[in-house]
């Protein structure tokens, strides 16, 4: 199964640390990745840039609103996603138990949804892209 | 030997109540699906009553029960099969494992049960699911008995066990018993499930039916059967936690549903039974040098347990049971507890030192016991105001009817 991996920082949390620290903390957390990728655990991810950088679109009144910020004004933001492959949830929840990343931060582990079944469907209403 | 139908009858009956949550636990594992094998079972007791009057009642019933109840469950998928061929691959499978021999198929059903209950009590499922699944799938509760006892709508609940089993499902949590390494940890979540069950019933009235009070009686049950399952200390600890406190379940109301406290319960009424067996629990616990939380509890229960009168109690022995308990699991409540004992001990004005500590960091401040337990000290030492003004505050934080009584009585002792 695929379970998509949210990682959870607290941006400034993480800037202040001392420098040492902070390189030991990402080599620790990317020699990690690396071992998943051995094991063909590591099915994609991408760490993210900080909220300051960050646009968001919203449908309202008619048309697309544009604002400066992520979506959600928490203390804790979305760092990074990794996809993981596991057996189970109880398998996800070892692995990313083990990844140093959970020290700076919350993981949010969800599974994958299929949505083929959605898509095949759509296809169809739209007069059979595959047809 | 002729055998009537209501031999079978009778003797279904038992099963059920006996093997029911065992026979559904080793249908979850064969056919991989919750609801699936509930009608299983349900298939194959009603197999069983038109079968076994005709044929007699097999050499291994729980194991022909669970035969019976795959080979239902496999008929149900191959009518549902005709509608989703998705369905036939399942099938397939499921009667390629099912050549082995039908008189093995339950031979792994301890570890079924085990399986089942870290499954219902699984930390990714909604609290409030996990308490309502374990009592419909471990204890075999109906959805309605369990609403009832929870003073809850059954739609509300129903909506709660659907949601859990739906997230079993979707999440893909496994159907398995937990490695060495994480059982301690999810073992914490299964006795919580437990010890909450307990007090469910603990704070009971009266009603008809399954009352609240049944659940106390289910929770022991289910803490039973853990240990007997997985003869863990902290198992132990919470069993003898739980005996120990229904042992006074008779002494700690009047006739008029008035609460009676530990010092002035009549002691005679104490079940002798519950606390020597509690006692032993709690010894067994304390030896294994691996216990927690619990056995430490039950440990101060059983020191009251053991005073033939309120006055005999061994006080330095709770103030250090509570002393290393507020190590174990710092929480405030600990600390105002030991506070307590340590009133006990060294006269109020000790304990009244170690409250106000714990109110001077706003801790415990909302907590109706830290009032009470606050106002009684400085009744002990003379203090009317402050004893009224702090049973007043208490009064204002707590809706519990017996609990109100109580402190308007104990407020217009000291006006």
């Amino acid at each position: 199964m695929k379970y998509i991996c949210l990682g959870y920082i607290e941006p400034n949390k993480f800037d202040d640390l001392p420098e040492a620290e902070r390189n030991a903390m990402m080599d620790e957390c990317f020699s990690y990745d690396d071992e998943l990728r051995k094991n063909g655990q590591f099915a994609g991810g991408h760490a993210l840039q900080g909220p300051q950088a960050a646009a968001t679109l919203r449908w309202q009144d008619g048309k697309v609103v544009i604002a400066d910020g992520p979506y959600a004004e928490t203390k804790e933001q979305l760092g990074g996603i990794l996809i993981l492959e596991a057996q189970d949830l109880n398998h996800a929840i070892q692995i990313m138990s083990k990844h140093p990343g959970v020290k700076a931060g919350p993981f949010e582990i969800r599974p994958a949804a299929d949505v083929g079944e959605m898509i095949r469907e759509s296809e169809q209403r739209r007069g059979g892209v595959n047809a | 030997m002729e055998i009537t139908i209501k031999q079978v009858r009778e003797s279904l009956d038992a099963l059920y109540r006996a093997e029911s949550h065992r026979i559904l636990a080793a249908l979850i594992r064969l056919l991989g699906d919750f609801d699936l094998a509930e009608d299983a079972v349900h298939d194959a007791f009603a197999a069983a009553l038109e079968r076994w009057p005709r044929d007699g009642v097999p050499a291994n019933p729980r194991a022909w029960l669970v035969s019976a109840g795959r080979f239902k469950a496999i008929d149900a998928l191959r009518r549902r099969a005709r509608f989703d061929a998705a369905q036939g691959k399942i099938i397939e499978q499921l009667e390629r494992a099912a050549d082995g021999a039908a008189d093995r198929l339950d031979e792994r059903v301890e570890d079924d049960c085990l399986r089942l209950i870290f499954t219902c009590c699984h930390p990714a499922l909604a609290p409030e699911g996990r308490l309502a699944l374990t009592l419909r799938e471990v204890c075999g509760l109906t959805t309605e008995e369990i609403a009832r006892a929870f003073l809850m709508s059954a739609p509300t609940l129903a909506q709660r066990i659907v949601r859990a089993k739906a997230k079993i499902r979707e999440s893909g949590i496994p159907y398995q018993v937990p490695s060495v390494e994480e059982l301690p940890e999810r073992l914490v979540t299964v006795l919580q499930v437990v010890y909450l069950v307990f007090n469910e019933g603990y704070s009971a009235t009266s009603g008809a039916l399954l009352t609240r009070a049944d659940l106390s009686a289910e929770a022991i049950r289910l803490g039973r059967l853990l240990l007997e399952l997985l003869p863990e200390p902290e198992v132990m600890g919470l069993l003898g936690l739980m005996l120990l406190q229904e042992s006074r379940c008779e002494a700690r109301t009047s006739p008029t549903g008035e609460l009676i406290l530990l010092e002035h319960q009549d002691r005679a009424l104490w079940n002798r039974e519950q606390i020597g067996e509690g006692i032993a629990l709690v010894e067994r616990a304390l030896v294994s040098r691996r216990f927690g939380p619990y056995t430490l509890q039950a440990a101060i229960a059983a020191v009251h347990s053991e005073a033939a009168k309120a006055e005999a109690t061994d006080w330095p022995q709770i103030v250090a049971l509570y002393s290393i308990l507020a190590r174990v699991e710092p929480s405030p409540v600990v600390e105002l507890n030991r506070a307590v004992a340590v009133a006990m001990r060294d006269g109020p004005e000790a304990g009244l030192g170690l409250i106000d500590a714990i109110f001077a960091r706003g801790e415990l401040t909302d907590y109706h016991f830290a009032h009470s337990a606050r106002a009684d000290l400085c009744r002990r030492l003379g203090r009317g105001v402050e004893a009224r003004a702090a049973y007043e505050r208490a009064l204002a934080l707590t809706q519990q009817e017996p609990e109100r009584r109580f402190l308007g009585k104990r407020l217009s002792e000291v006006s």
